[in-house]
């Protein structure tokens, strides 16, 4: 027998709004498991993040040059950095140009720059080193070096950031597969729930010579839908809310962070398909797995 | 029609439901399947609609032999054997009409056929213009005669009703009694399982009686033979 797609459709939906009761419990069972997987996923994907742009700094150290530094005495200090071992290459940067970068940088907001005065930054050696490994050593010459105001190098921070950020992941990693699992089956014991109170329909529909698939369509429609609710529910929530914190790190007092948080659109494109995706399989799966024993009349 | 060739269940708990069971019903007749609770009758009717797979012996319904048929086809069988139930078994959730029209929708008719046939089975059923009411809405009897109409909507060529009159009073079995007499005699094949004494008396058909698993009486005009 071919499936017919109108007839599937208009029973799931009638069903859905004849047993509603049952329809918003699985919603909501949906959502809230989405959301705290909404939340714990933002979290890893900014920690991810951060590290990402704390990794690509580690392999540089960037030296600040006095302010009175000669060009002269600026070339031979360069000499002398790029004789060390481990110092692939050494890139001299202007204070205008890292002035530029900033601004960059901060994209929209870039115009609280705008009113200083006079440049603060001074001019600067970018060192890259051709392995991490070096940077110690590289560290303890420079300090041997004269016309150096200041090392910036961001090894300690990074290590820690390294190690705190792995942490997070595989924490992360561990409570999502635990949360899927639990909402699999709370989901599934919903949806039980609400079969189960169907089961005489089910065997009713048996007797009358339905098919298994007959039967089974509109059920699977329905989980489906319902998932697709519930997944829903929660990307909007999750949007809100992290829309919500976002703004409150843009706000001038946490500026700094806010550079390296992931802007909510970005970060909603990847969730709304793991949303929609899990949400659509969580219900699918689950209401065809709850109803399999009472096809077996 | 129907064919029982030396057909015995025993079930998993060791009861032997079914023994050695022998019946040839041809096509067009109807039969009073009687016994005692617990001689076999439920048995009798699960293995026809395959609900219970029987441990020896051969089935055959509507010529085709069922004994060793695969789950899938089940649901075939069953569209050619109408089954009406003492508790109705009506789908709570659906109108009159749509329980009617889910039997069609089964087997794909189209809905404009559908939206044609319902209302001559309603009428034909004495329910002309209940189509819009939930089973809950209406009387024992009525609900009754949906059972049937959605039982025979296809035109199967066998009826099974299993004790079809057990919830209802004397007056309201009758008219039933009278719906499964006109189905009968446009050609319908009728088993009906009852304890009514009343009933299988005056309608003078044939009688099977079952005890302890085995045909104890079949008998071409019966009566229902016990004192209960």
């Amino acid at each position: 027998m071919t499936i017919k797609p109108l007839f599937t459709l208009r029973e799931a939906l009638k069903s859905l709004w004849r047993n509603r009761l049952m329809s918003i419990a699985s919603i909501s069972s949906v959502s809230a498991t989405l959301i705290i997987l909404g939340i714990i996923f933002s979290l890893i994907v900014n920690v991810n993040a951060s590290t990402q742009a704390a990794k690509d700094q580690i392999d540089s150290i960037k030296v600040y040059l006095e302010d009175g530094l000669s060009s002269e005495e600026g070339q031979v200090l360069q000499s002398e950095i790029e004789a060390l071992v481990g110092v692939e290459s050494v890139v001299y940067e202007n204070k205008d140009e890292a002035l530029t970068k900033w601004k960059v940088s901060w994209e929209e907001n870039a115009y609280m720059l705008e009113g200083l005065e006079k440049n603060p930054l001074p001019n600067a050696f970018i060192i890259y080193l051709s392995d991490i490994y070096y940077s110690e050593s590289v560290l303890a010459s420079l300090g041997n070096l004269d016309g150096i105001e200041q090392v910036k190098s961001h090894q300690d921070i990074v290590t820690t950031l390294l190690t705190f950020s792995e942490l997070i992941r595989k924490a992360g990693l561990i409570i999502i597969f635990i949360l899927i699992a639990i909402s699999t089956f709370i989901i599934h014991n919903t949806i039980k729930l609400a079969v189960n109170a169907r089961n005489r329909e089910i065997n009713i529909m048996k007797y009358v010579g339905a098919t298994n698939w007959f039967i089974r369509w509109p059920f699977l429609v329905e989980g489906t839908i319902l998932g697709l609710l519930g997944a829903g529910i929660s990307a909007v929530v999750i949007k809100m809310g992290y829309s919500y914190v976002y703004n409150l790190l843009c706000s001038d007092f946490f500026v700094f962070i806010a550079a390296y948080v992931i802007k909510p659109e970005v970060l909603m494109k990847d969730l709304v398909f793991l949303f929609v995706v899990i949400g659509a399989g969580i219900g699918a799966l689950g209401s065809i797995w709850s109803m399999r024993k009472y096809l077996n009349v | 029609m129907i064919e029982f060739s030396n057909v015995s269940k025993r079930y998993d708990n060791g009861v032997m439901a079914l023994n050695n069971v022998n019946i040839k019903i041809e096509k067009g007749e109807f039969v009073f399947i009687v016994g005692p609770s617990g001689a076999g009758k439920s048995t009798f009717i699960k293995s026809i609609l395959k609900e219970v797979d029987a441990t020896t012996g051969k089935i055959w319904v509507d010529d085709v032999n069922i004994t060793r048929l695969h789950r899938r086809r089940v649901p075939y069988l069953r569209r050619k054997v109408g089954v009406v139930f003492q508790d109705f078994r009506l789908l709570p959730n659906k109108t009159v009409y749509e329980n009617i029209a889910y039997a069609m929708e089964i087997l794909g008719t189209p809905q404009r056929t559908i939206r044609k046939q319902v209302p001559m089975i309603l009428s034909l059923v004495g329910l002309s213009g209940k189509g819009n009411v939930y089973p809950n809405q209406l009387s024992g009897g009525e609900q009754q005669r949906v059972s049937i109409a959605r039982a025979m909507i296809n035109n199967p060529p066998i009826l099974i009703a299993d004790e079809p009159t057990g919830n209802l009073d004397p007056e309201t079995s009758w008219e039933i009694m009278k719906i499964l007499r006109t189905i009968n005699r446009r050609g319908t094949t009728i088993l009906m399982a009852t304890h009514d004494k009343d009933i299988v008396d005056i309608m003078k058909k044939r009688v099977i009686a079952l005890e302890r698993g085995g045909v104890a009486r079949d008998e071409k005009i019966g009566v229902y033979g016990y004192d209960d």
